[in-house]
């Protein structure tokens, strides 16, 4: 029997980890949850999880996260990747998240204007809450 | 007879060189009752895809305005589906809200161009698209006038854009709304309106069979 | 090739064709008095609005890259916008095609255009005018100042995320208060002038835009201000079209037409906040 512990990330088995960081760029296992991104995500009020919280799921090869509501209430304001100390860009993470559900053909998110809305508001919307 | 061999819906038929490919195809047997019109390029019914062989690219045309290749493969596509919402033209304003609001998803266009490489009528198509989408109404009228609704740009487009529907719009819009208005009809029909041409109109009404063809015959016509 | 440092190509991108016309009006008359030849793009395209942040959408790159061709097209070698998205948009995407693979790749897909070579500036309207033209040169070109108005120099997103395309310090930025400075404005700084404002959620979620505008305006009068200005249209249309019902009612212009006013162009939405007093023909504040 060994007598180290083996700490490295290889011995996870986790596929859609690996999908979220392939499409992402960003290597989810670098987070320690230290809760920055949350508490400077001016939309955390309106998420049913908060942005670390997304990572852990991601983490854990939870694909309950493509369930949740965050990545889709996530304005891509970036305000997360640039505080996080571990230089995680989590708004590249949620996009990861949007895109595999959108491929699977799931868009919960509303992208039809409740509102008159002008092209520069159509055209974001669109290209991040529509397949 | 110099024959060649095109694949029509996947299957080869040997047909004469230089046919169109809608002649090719009632050559081979086919009975267009749908996807063929005028014949002559201008109604758009006979959109037809097709490859070449050796070649990756899908090239899109009218089939009554290309002639057939050795090797071409070729489907027809009769009628594009595409949504129109209702509108009353006067209840409309000619700005890129009033597109926008009817026909939101311009606003998906990615510049990928491919609308354009698809025209039969090398229409610019992809700029007719941005154009819309910034409001230039007058733009999209003048990009637009040749369009013939044949679809094809809007089959192959990934933002699954309407393109003739908002061109058909846009150029209502243009000719309701932003073309300055011909004055001397106007003034004409108020003439005819007012009476002015009474005696002319009843003049011709009471002629006789000879008389209207003598007439007819010493009309005044440009050379 | 020698390009005259004075002519300026120019992408306006959507909104300041349509929804944020008399902006771009105003600030490319100021651009002309503070001495450029701004020449528009031909057949420029959307630049996307956002940019994409996966590893596998070459596809949204294309529409900024297009516009980037269009420019070396112009034998220019930089290109000037005056909105936040379109900045991000384009610098991001400039950067993306550096890489010899994806710029091979795009150029593949573009077969109707000119390869792209890359070596394309985009130069946002507050780079330039800090980098360019100087705030010394700036305050001296100044035919009415702002005379104290108190504006709230409102950020957003994009001109300050990520840190690598950032154009000021992504916490602590001042570009746009020097700017105001040397228009003869205070500067407000306020807390959430970092803050997004809801972006493109206005169009599903005007709840979340309305509440995030709300703050933000709050933020923005409890600290002072006369006014609020952006550089973001988007923003612009959020903050001032979502206001929520109690939200203070101070006006949110675009950067370039307080800019315009101060070099004498005609902006009623400016003047509006300034009243001319006929003894000096000194603009004082009004006291929104």
């Amino acid at each position: 029997m060994a007598s180290e512990l083996d700490l490295s990330r290889d011995r996870l088995d986790a596929p859609f980890a690996r999908r979220v960081e392939e499409l992402s760029g960003e290597n989810p296992y670098a987070c320690y949850q230290c809760g920055k991104c949350s508490a400077g995500c001016p939309f955390a009020d309106y998420m049913d999880a908060l942005p670390n919280q997304v990572l852990r799921l991601v983490q854990l090869g939870d694909e309950s996260a493509l369930d949740l509501s965050a990545p889709w209430v996530c304005a891509s304001c970036l305000a997360c990747g640039v505080r996080c100390p571990k230089g995680v860009d989590i708004a590249k993470t949620m996009e990861a998240l949007r895109l595999l559900a959108l491929r699977k053909g799931i868009s919960p998110a509303p992208a039809t204007p409740d509102r008159p809305c002008p092209q520069i508001a159509l055209v974001g919307a669109y290209r991040k809450l529509t397949p | 007879m110099n024959e060649i061999t095109v694949f029509i819906m996947g299957k080869g038929y040997r047909v004469p060189a230089g046919l169109t490919i809608m002649k090719a195809m009632e050559y081979a047997g086919y009975l267009l009752n749908r996807g063929c019109g005028c014949r002559g390029g201008y109604c758009g019914a006979c959109a037809t895809v097709y490859r070449l062989p050796g070649d990756y690219k899908l090239y899109a045309d009218l089939a009554c305005q290309t002639p057939v290749q050795d090797g071409m493969y070729i489907a027809q596509l009769p009628f594009t589906p595409a949504e129109r919402p209702a509108y009353a033209l006067e209840n409309l304003t000619p700005d890129g809200a009033t597109l926008l609001a009817l026909f939101p998803e311009l606003a998906r266009c990615v510049a990928c161009n491919t609308c354009t490489k698809a025209c039969p009528q090398k229409l610019e198509v992809m700029d007719a698209v941005q154009s819309s989408l910034r409001g230039d109404i007058r733009q999209v009228a003048e990009f637009t006038f040749d369009c013939v609704s044949c679809g094809l740009c809007t089959m192959r487009c990934p933002a699954e854009i309407s393109h003739h529907h908002v061109w058909q719009l846009s150029r209502r819009l243009n000719g309701a709304y932003l073309t300055p208005r011909a004055e001397h009809v106007k003034t004409r029909v108020e003439e005819i309106a007012a009476g002015k041409f009474k005696g002319e109109l009843d003049k011709l009404v009471t002629m006789t069979k000879d008389e209207l063809v003598a007439a007819y015959k010493a009309r005044q016509i440009e050379a | 090739m020698p390009t005259n440092p004075s002519r300026l190509a120019y992408f306006p991108g959507c909104a300041m064709k349509d929804q944020a016309r008399p902006d771009e009006l105003g600030t490319l008359q100021a651009l002309a008095l503070l001495g450029y030849e701004v020449e528009e793009i031909p057949r420029w395209n959307c630049c996307g609005t956002v940019y994409s942040l996966a590893q596998d959408d070459l596809m949204r790159h294309v529409g900024p890259v297009r516009n980037l061709v269009r420019v070396q097209g112009m034998g220019e070698k930089r290109v000037l916008t005056l909105c936040a998205m379109c900045y991000g948009t384009l610098t991001r995407s400039a950067r993306f095609v550096e890489e010899p693979e994806r710029l091979e790749r795009i150029n593949a897909f573009m077969d109707t255009e000119d390869d792209f070579r890359g070596g394309i500036e985009v130069v946002h309207l507050l780079t330039l005018l800090r980098d360019e033209v100087g705030y010394e040169k700036l305050a001296s070109q100044v035919k009415r100042s702002l005379d104290g108005l108190k504006v709230a120099t409102y950020y957003g997103c994009v001109l300050l995320r990520p840190r690598e395309f950032a154009v000021d310090d992504p916490e602590r930025p001042e570009v746009m208060e020097r700017v105001v400075e040397a228009l003869g404005g205070t500067p407000t700084v306020f807390p959430e002038r970092m803050e997004c404002c809801g972006a493109y959620l206005t169009v599903g979620r005007s709840d979340v835009v309305e509440d995030r505008a709300g703050r933000i305006l709050r933020s923005a009068r409890g600290n002072g201000a006369d006014l609020v200005v952006t550089t973001c249209p988007l923003c612009q249309f959020n903050l001032d079209k979502r206001r929520p019902a109690g939200a203070p009612s101070l006006p949110v212009l675009y950067l370039g037409q307080i800019l315009a006013w101060a070099m004498g162009v005609d902006e009623p939405a400016v003047a509006a906040l300034l009243t001319d007093e006929p003894a000096t023909g000194k603009p004082v504040p009004s006291g929104v």
